[in-house]
């Protein structure tokens, strides 16, 4: 806002509340980043130090609904000042969802470093990962600097991820046919492409949430739905001409 | 649906256009050659609450009053445009003030009983109206007024105690009373709670909640909060200009205007 309460309090107050949402995106910025990092050198105590940081983020939220929770109840805010402190609740709730899908991506990694399992289509992870990374660092450029054609183009982003999602699908699926003995190790990259498909979508509902924060009104238009994996179904025909283990 | 529509045209009153009850178009008053309300148009609803908030000295009290030409006793002042009560102009030459003030009625920000007893405030409005047809009538009047008001369970064994000695909350509300007794459909309320404490001031809220359904209430209030809990529709006046006029959710949670987002979020500006 660029002007400021009469009550200097009530702006500390808000103020803190919206430091918390940034520290906290920040951590969950960071902690994807190493996350991905160990997936791409398939480096365990990386992937192992990941997963136990989570903590971190969830008290980052108890903290979030704690601080808003006495917003609502001592201030009273209307209008933005309201849908600001109700939209850190959601935010700070999407943003414990990534960090959830963070670790979960991390522990799929120690398993299949660990195991030495089947990894391929890392550097397509890798990508899907970044772009997901870009998109959160947006989002939250976006929340502190109340820009919504940030956000906007935050929302049309996630078309891309899940055309990567659905290429991952495409070829996972493949190298499981190919080898009964990749199965395992691609069950366990599908699970991280999906994990870093659904961080893609949460990020989108906080870009949503960062144009209602500011006009007051929801996005009208849908945004584009890309994911198309659940329609999918493969055949030996359709994995091409290097497919015959999969046909006997 | 069917039960809906039924409903719904009960509260209809088929008289009014667009159920519009009183409506003000290119307002100015002038307090000598100060101008406190400029140009102001806008339409209130019958049988709803509608909130006019603003700082001090924004023109919202002044603007009330206009409704029942309480500005006319004010040396100096001067109202132009139109001010219609269903439909008719207030201002024609010839309306009766006294009859119009009892279609009308008022409450005040200071509670002001009469110095008699609460069955003579009570009973003052109709008998000079002669709207009794009886001493039982009179009676009758003065006890569903108190019951109306919500005070009558509080002095039905001491109806003709003085109505000073009640607490400040059950002396508004005797006047509230009052101001029912010569039956209205309209009553305006100047700041009728910022001398009550909360729970005195929850008792008035919830009566005008219940009072809607037979009038239009138009309360001029300091506090927001008051205004976001009973309205439905609230108007921001500034600096004697009518800013913002909507339904109280949108003036609340997304207000069109940077003025009344700033003041109704308690900012400078």
């Amino acid at each position: 806002m660029n002007t400021d309460h009469i009550l200097r309090s009530f702006d500390k107050a808000l103020n803190k509340n919206e430091n918390l949402i940034l520290e906290m995106g920040g951590l969950v910025e960071q902690q994807l980043k190493e996350a991905t990092r160990a997936l791409k050198k398939e480096d365990a105590k990386l992937s192992k130090k990941v997963l136990l940081s989570h903590n971190n983020i969830r008290e980052m939220e108890a903290k979030i609904n704690a601080s808003a929770i006495q917003v609502l109840a001592l201030r009273q805010p209307v209008a933005m000042d309201l849908r600001n402190v109700i939209m850190s609740l959601r935010i700070a709730g999407h943003l414990e969802r990534i960090g959830q899908y963070t670790k979960n991506m991390a522990r799929r990694t120690h398993t299949i470093t660990k195991a030495d399992a089947f990894t391929g289509s890392i550097s397509t992870l890798v990508r899907m990962s970044e772009l997901v990374q870009d998109m959160i660092k947006s989002v939250l450029d976006a929340y502190n600097t109340l820009d919504t054609s940030i956000a906007e183009e935050v929302r049309g982003r996630d078309e891309d991820v899940d055309h990567m999602h659905n290429t991952l699908f495409r070829e996972l699926l493949t190298y499981m046919m190919e080898d009964p003995k990749n199965i395992s190790g691609a069950m366990h990259l599908l699970f991280i492409a999906k994990n870093i498909e659904r961080m893609g979508d949460h990020t989108t509902e906080i870009a949503q949430e960062v144009i209602f924060m500011v006009t007051g009104e929801w996005p009208v238009e849908k945004r584009p739905k890309g994911d198309k994996t659940s329609r999918m179904i493969f055949g030996p025909e359709d994995l091409g001409a290097d497919s015959d283990q999969s046909g006997s | 649906m069917a039960k809906q529509s039924k409903k719904k045209n009960k509260t209809v009153n088929p008289k009014l256009k667009n159920n519009i009850i009183l409506s003000a178009k290119n307002v100015d008053v002038f307090y000598g050659k100060k101008q406190a309300i400029n140009n102001v148009s806008f339409e209130i609803p019958e049988n709803r609450i509608t909130a006019l908030i603003g700082p001090s000295g924004c023109g919202k009290s002044t603007f009330l009053r206009c409704f029942n030409r309480m500005n006319d006793i004010i040396d100096g002042c001067k109202v132009t445009g139109d001010i219609r009560f269903a439909g008719q102009d207030i201002y024609d030459p010839a309306v009766d003030v006294v009859s119009l003030r009892a279609r009308i009625g008022m409450v005040f920000q200071k509670a002001n009983p009469f110095p008699k007893s609460i069955f003579e405030n009570v009973a003052y409005g109709p008998r000079i109206h002669g709207l009794a047809k009886s001493k039982d009538h009179l009676a009758e009047i003065v006890v569903s007024s108190l019951k109306r008001a919500g005070l009558f369970d509080e002095v039905a064994d001491r109806l003709h105690d003085s109505g000073t000695g009640l607490s400040g909350g059950q002396q508004q509300r005797l006047c509230i009373a009052r101001a029912i007794a010569v039956d209205p459909q309209v009553i305006l309320m100047d700041e009728p709670c910022s001398s009550l404490d909360p729970i005195a001031t929850a008792i008035i809220e919830d009566l005008m909640e219940s009072m809607k359904k037979k009038y239009t209430i138009v309360i001029v209030t300091h506090s927001m909060q008051q205004a976001a809990r009973i309205s439905q529709k609230t108007a921001f006046f500034h600096l004697g200009d009518l800013v913002e006029f909507g339904d109280t959710e949108d003036i609340f949670m997304n207000p069109k205007k940077i003025r009344t987002q700033n003041y109704i979020s308690g900012r400078t500006g």
